[in-house]
């Protein structure tokens, strides 16, 4: 049970951060890396890393979107 | 450099990379078998050494203490970085949004936007003390408490507006959060000193396992990491915050 479950999170994984990287645009590739992040998260308490995951959505899916999305909206700003 | 030489830079590195990557996997043990016997060292000794139920923040705050307190210093530069970064530099000035429609009110949010910001951020800071006071006990702990703090300062401003949330978040408190906080993990890891054992000692009473108060210096450390984490990520996200709402480059 608990191999299929292990499984399931690897195929995330993989299937995800292939998404990551075959997104062009800045702006989705956001959003898709906080999917990927998720795809971690629970990659990691699949294994049983209770505490790893917590900082993983944390980082994944507060710290890094926040930032990427910001710094997108100043640079964009500035073309106009 | 050319394309015919990044292409025999590529030829050459990339049988190197293929050969020392595939010699270290071929050494790592196999996936999820066995488990090293520190690991079973560790969470056999620690519940009972250090009266925790949560064996990781032992391992990140006792027996590895002086790591955490490194990566405390390594989070309070980078913090410190991205402020000197992102300062308004000398063609650059501060405006508030509205000043460039002096005539046009901004409309306030909805009040259902508005509810949902109010009820959000009061959860996330009651989920972020919960995490941050439970490091001993279950999953989590200062850092991943400290971020979903920062987080809840997110909130309202999606919900409300850049002067409101400027009032949350008064730039020298949080400045004094992060400095506090880092300074108190080396307080604490003081204290060990001061009780004549060795830097970072769990010199604290250990309680009962289990217990909210329970562990030493375990919690008492998740709090000030929980604290400096807070202040720190709360700074990241008003520096960047400032650079997309308020500052622009100066018209010549």
């Amino acid at each position: 049970m608990s191999e299929a479950v292990i499984a399931v999170a690897l195929v995330w994984v993989a299937a995800s951060g292939t998404a990551v990287v075959l997104t062009r645009d800045p702006l989705r590739q956001a959003f898709v890396a906080g999917f990927f992040g998720l795809a971690l998260a629970f990659l990691y308490l699949s294994l049983q890393a209770g505490d790893v995951a917590l900082s993983q959505i944390v980082v994944g899916a507060i710290a890094l979107p926040l930032i990427v999305l910001l710094s997108l909206a100043k640079v964009r700003k500035g073309r106009e | 450099m050319s394309r015919r030489a990044r292409l025999a830079l590529f030829a050459a590195a990339a049988p190197a990379l293929a050969v020392t990557l595939g010699a270290g996997l071929a050494g790592l043990p196999s996936f999820g078998g066995q488990i090293t016997s520190y690991a079973r060292m560790l969470s056999e000794l620690a519940p009972r050494q250090r009266h925790i139920t949560d064996v990781v923040s032992a391992i990140s705050f006792d027996y590895r203490g002086i790591d955490t307190l490194f990566e405390e210093f390594i989070l309070l530069s980078a913090v410190a970085g991205i402020s000197v970064l992102l300062r308004p530099l000398s063609d650059e000035t501060r405006q508030l949004p509205e000043d460039k429609a002096p005539d046009r009110t901004i409309p306030p949010p909805s009040p259902a936007v508005w509810l949902l910001a109010v009820f959000l951020s009061s959860m996330l800071v009651l989920t972020g003390i919960e995490t941050i006071t439970h490091g001993q006990l279950t999953p989590g702990g200062g850092f991943q408490g400290g971020v979903i703090l920062a987080s809840a300062l997110y909130v309202v401003y999606l919900g409300t507006n850049y002067v409101t949330v400027e009032r949350f978040q008064p730039a020298p408190l949080l400045e004094a959060y992060d400095g506090v906080g880092a300074f108190g993990y080396v307080f604490i890891g003081l204290l060990g000193l001061l009780a004549g054992a060795g830097f970072l000692s769990n010199v604290v009473g250990l309680g009962v396992t289990g217990n909210l108060i329970s562990g030493g210096t375990i919690p008492l450390l998740n709090l000030v990491v929980g604290v400096e984490v807070a202040g720190g990520f709360a700074i990241l996200a008003s520096e960047f915050l400032d650079q997309t709402a308020v500052i622009r480059t100066r018209r010549r």
